[in-house]
């Protein structure tokens, strides 16, 4: 058999805020269809790496490279990375002068220019998935938290991305509320969407992801299998996270 | 006696000339308001650009308006302007050009505060859907901006509107030089002219500003909800 070659992998990243360096020296490889979960306590810099991963922020050294492709250089068309990693964020980030269907709608029919039969047929389809089928000609404010989440999912998920980025999607949700968005990641493992997720979830990161990799201070401390890293993580550093949170 | 004061207003065509002369008021007013909306609006999304060189310009240039009354705006540019670089202007051109250089410095900055105030997450959600920067604005920005500015921008409206009462200093025949000029001429014959003529004045500019005040309060407070 051969070796696939990743989806995605970052060499060597930097990231730095004046002098100061938040990502210093990040590697990672992604293979098609697997779920990292990105940990760490908050600072270390998760969210700022995925935020470089689709170019939101600007990076001071290393390389992304999708499909093989390196993005760090002039010629990167990020609007056009973007539509293949998707990403959604903590805060609640719906258009609200936009209703529910506008929202999705926007992008495939704007950006990607594609019909809007198909597109609709489409948001359906993945409204119905997480279960807010009802709600496509609502405005953003009549939604509860959870429910603004799924969209904002659906949202991303419907300009096909390769690739989905989640930061901290249930980190300012009621906690009852948590579950159902949970749910609505974790169907996407099941279909094999390749993920990185950045959460505080420790019991879904297990349940989920493929793999953990651990982050403190700018850099990845620890990358294990999911299991192993929770039954059994080797560096000091992520013993001590554990412990913090297991109460 | 007062209440015969009042048939000054019927004298000759002494309403019909306040009409005239409310007509010169409205027209400097609408005119400089829509040059300042549409002025403002372009300005005000230029000035929310996070480069110092464009920014620096524009702040120079609503600061000019703020600190320096209107008035002396109107004289500087009614009297120095034609002296010294032989270009004659009528009062009512002068007045157009004050009054939208001013409406569009203040127009851009509510634009621009309604847009900077929006939640940053707004931005980047729209560049991580992969929309341009046109397409973020279009569609997100200045919808969202729009509904945040149109009550102050009513209120600037309604100032705009006072304000031109300062222009009959530079010999604008607008309703309160025509107003003036009938309580001289019928000064005499009709000691309280002043009351009703002012009187009415003042009941002209309430008819007009106090429909755009009520309207913007009821907006705001729909849109509060």
């Amino acid at each position: 058999m051969s070796q696939q070659v990743p989806i995605l992998q970052v060499k060597g990243l930097i990231k730095k805020y004046g002098d100061k360096a938040v990502l210093n020296g990040v590697d990672l490889q992604v293979e098609k269809g697997k779920v990292i979960a990105i940990l760490g306590p908050s600072g270390c810099g998760k969210s700022t790496f995925l935020r470089c991963l689709n170019g939101l922020e600007e990076v001071q050294g290393g390389d992304i490279l999708l499909d093989n492709q390196s993005l760090i250089n002039k010629s990167t068309n990020w609007r056009t990375v973007r539509q293949r990693i998707g990403m959604v964020f903590q805060s609640y980030d719906l258009f609200p002068n936009l209703t529910v269907m506008e929202n999705i709608l926007l992008s495939p029919l704007k950006v990607q220019k594609r019909s809007r039969e198909e597109v609709e047929k489409q948001a359906k389809e993945l409204l119905e998935r997480v279960g807010l089928a009802d709600r496509a000609n609502d405005y953003p404010r009549q939604l509860s938290g959870g429910q603004k989440q799924r969209i904002a999912i659906v949202r991303a998920l419907c300009i096909n991305p390769e690739i989905m980025l989640f930061d901290e999607v249930t980190a300012s949700l009621d906690p009852e509320m948590v579950r159902e968005v949970l749910d609505v990641i974790a169907q996407l493992a099941e279909q094999g969407m390749t993920m990185l997720i950045v959460t505080h979830e420790m019991n879904f990161a297990r349940l989920v992801a493929d793999e953990v990799i651990f982050m403190d201070k700018g850099k990845i401390h620890e990358q294990a299998v999911a299991e192993e890293f929770f039954s059994n993580p080797q560096t000091d550093r992520a013993k001590q996270f554990l412990n913090i949170l297991q109460f | 006696m007062l209440n015969s004061g009042i048939s000054v207003l019927f004298e000759g065509i002494n309403l019909q000339r306040l009409l005239i002369g409310l007509l010169a008021t409205l027209r400097v007013a609408l005119i400089s308001v829509l040059i300042s909306i549409i002025l403002g609006i372009i300005i005000g999304i230029i000035r929310t650009s996070k480069n110092k060189l464009i920014q620096i310009p524009f702040r120079i240039y609503l600061e000019l308006f703020r600190i320096i009354p209107i008035l002396v705006w109107l004289f500087v540019i009614y009297y120095v302007i034609p002296a010294n670089f032989d270009i004659n202007l009528s009062s009512e051109v002068v007045a157009l050009i004050v009054f939208s250089l001013w409406g569009t410095a203040e127009m851009s900055d509510i634009v621009r505060g309604a847009i900077i105030s929006l939640p940053k997450h707004q931005m980047e959600s729209s560049k991580a859907l992969g929309l341009s920067p046109v397409q973020m604005y279009r569609f997100v920005l200045i919808p969202q901006a729009a509904k945040r500015s149109i009550p102050p921008m009513i209120n600037l409206i309604t100032r705009m509107i006072k304000t031109t009462a300062l222009l009959t200093m530079i010999g604008v025949i607008e309703v309160i030089k025509v107003g003036q000029q009938i309580i001289e001429v019928n000064n005499l014959q009709y000691p309280t002219a002043s009351f009703w003529i002012y009187g009415i004045i003042f009941f002209m500019y309430f008819c007009i500003c106090f429909p755009l005040s009520r309207f913007s309060r009821k907006l705001e407070q729909k849109w509060a909800a």
